[in-house]
């Protein structure tokens, strides 16, 4: 999309932090929202002629608080109670406000509040902070509009009607505040890099926004190493999507990647934050999933890997964070260091047959042994489970390989 | 947002065929007793209580009509409401934080919902 008059760059930079300022100001999301959006409105028909502002963010503050307390007094004037609660905390001279960095931090806490439902905070978190319509998340989440539509307004009820509030949790609430957060960026980004058809477009989006809020957070929390450590993961995922799929449209693997497709700029930058993390010795799950990241991102070819290392990384994840996903990548590494039998013996200690990537797994371990029909079985297996489109012809590649 | 008190239920979900040794009971309701104080002292109870065996309840319901009476309780499930308390807080973190000292006094999940905001006059 063409942006001549820069209003659309100035709505994805701006939105989230306008909103999050006008719901403190105002004490309600709907309300905020609505403004926001009014403000955008005028916005859009008088900068084309009379050009940008000089603080773009502060305009649509401004003007976006002042045609809510207009229509306020209107209500009010009309003695709806709400309305005048609402006015008593406005000044009466509407002077030039900009967006307050907390208050977005406020608003990430609270669209990620652990008493919403995960898909609630993801979806909040993309509307209100991100500023996607209804529909376009609807349709990177893959589910009908109306069901997006319905999780929204309940969520937003939920926030009103329980009274979750708008604040920034305590240092000692941190450790249960701050993992939803970093994992609904997480989502966010896995959604959007789960690759495949149709809704491409939309879904490289999603990473984009991750990244971006991933970005906005390390600049609001700098002294949190886990949320470096994901915003590092990020970067460091990102930086292999121009290597991830053949022109065709199907999966590439990391050991099969053209790694001078990788973004070194990302790459540089996801390995400097991983250096930082390290200095600052106070590791989490994020900041050992990016450091195994960097290890990759370090190696010429997938031959130069240094899996000791890798392994030595998934034994602190494991430690930290010892869950069978983690202990199946921790299997591939082991093959890798100590041969497919030894991967294989580790993998046979887990119990996650509903995974598609447990029976793939297995199946190319089988296969590097020579047991092809018990491979081509497994291969057959996870193609049961597995639903991406680019996933499912990946596999049925490799199930003809074996046969 | 506005900093009105709201008011919050907090119902505890408790399995009564599993009982705790004696001695745990009394430690239990020593605790709960201690949750209470708490509340009291710090202005935010405004009433609670444990029930006794849901073989007690009676359900009364209308039918045809004619309010009919039948064996309780109302749902037949391993866990089942095990008492209460009813709260004021300025906000659901601060709900949450007394469900917290809650659910590790009376060993049971907790459940925290909102009252409906009284209409405003």
């Amino acid at each position: 999309m063409t942006d001549p008059d820069g209003v659309a760059r100035v709505y994805r930079q701006e939105y989230g932090r306008c909103v999050a300022t006008l719901v403190r100001v105002l004490g309600d999301i709907d309300l905020a929202e609505e403004a926001v959006q009014e403000a955008f409105a005028v916005a859009i028909e008088r900068w084309p002629a009379a050009g940008l502002p000089p603080n773009p963010g502060a305009w649509i503050v401004t003007t976006a608080r002042n045609k809510a307390i207009d229509r306020l007094r209107r209500e009010a004037a009309r003695e709806d109670k709400h309305a005048q609660a609402a006015l008593l905390h406005q000044p009466d001279e509407p002077r030039e406000v900009g967006p307050v960095r907390d208050d977005q931090l406020r608003l990430i806490f609270t669209c990620c509040h652990p008493s919403l439902a995960p898909a609630a905070q993801v979806a909040l978190t993309l509307r209100l902070l991100g500023g996607l319509e209804t529909p376009e998340i609807a349709r990177a989440f893959l589910v009908p509009e109306a069901t997006m539509a319905q999780r929204i307004v309940r969520a937003k009820r939920k926030i009103k009607d329980a009274g979750i509030p708008y604040r920034i949790p305590a240092e000692a609430q941190l450790p249960d505040r701050l993992p939803p957060v970093l994992a609904v960026l997480y989502l966010v980004f896995n959604e959007g890099y789960a690759a495949s058809t149709g809704a491409e477009l939309v879904r490289a989006d999603l990473c984009a926004e991750a990244v971006r809020l991933a970005r906005e957070l390390v600049g609001l929390m700098p002294d949190e190493p886990e949320v470096a450590g994901l915003l590092a993961l990020l970067l460091l995922t990102e930086s292999r999507r121009p290597a991830r799929t053949a022109p065709d449209g199907t999966i590439v693997l990391l050991p099969d990647q053209d790694r001078t497709l990788w973004n070194r700029e990302l790459v540089t930058e996801g390995q400097a934050i991983v250096r930082a993390c390290l200095r600052r010795n106070r590791p989490g799950p994020y900041q050992i999933q990016a450091a195994i990241a960097a290890v990759h991102s370090d190696a010429p070819t997938a031959a130069d890997t240094d899996w000791a290392q890798i392994l030595a990384l998934y034994d602190q994840l494991t430690a930290v964070a010892p869950t069978a996903v983690v202990a199946l990548n921790r299997a591939v590494a082991v093959a890798e260091l100590h041969g497919p039998a030894a991967g294989l013996t580790e993998v046979d200690r887990l119990e996650l047959p509903a995974y598609h990537l447990f029976h793939s797994t297995r199946a190319d371990l089988l296969a590097r042994l020579g047991r092809r029909d018990e491979a081509a079985a497994e291969y057959e297996r996870a193609l049961e489970l597995a639903s991406n489109e680019a996933e499912l012809a990946f596999l049925a590649g490799r199930l003809s390989s074996v046969r | 947002m506005e900093t009105t008190m709201k008011q919050y239920l907090l119902s505890v979900h408790g399995t009564y065929d599993e009982q705790l040794p004696p001695d745990e009971m009394q430690q239990m309701f020593d605790d709960v007793g201690e949750v209470n104080q708490e509340m009291a002292d710090k202005g935010v109870w405004v009433f609670g209580g444990g029930l006794t065996h849901p073989s007690d309840a009676t359900v009364v319901r209308v039918e045809k009509g004619n309010p009919v009476l039948t064996d309780g309780p109302f749902v037949e499930t391993k866990e089942q409401l095990g008492g209460f308390w009813v709260i004021k807080a300025d906000d659901l973190d601060q709900a949450l934080d007394w469900a917290r000292k809650a659910t590790v006094a009376c060993r049971a999940p907790v459940e925290v919902r909102p009252f409906q905001e009284e209409a405003a006059d």
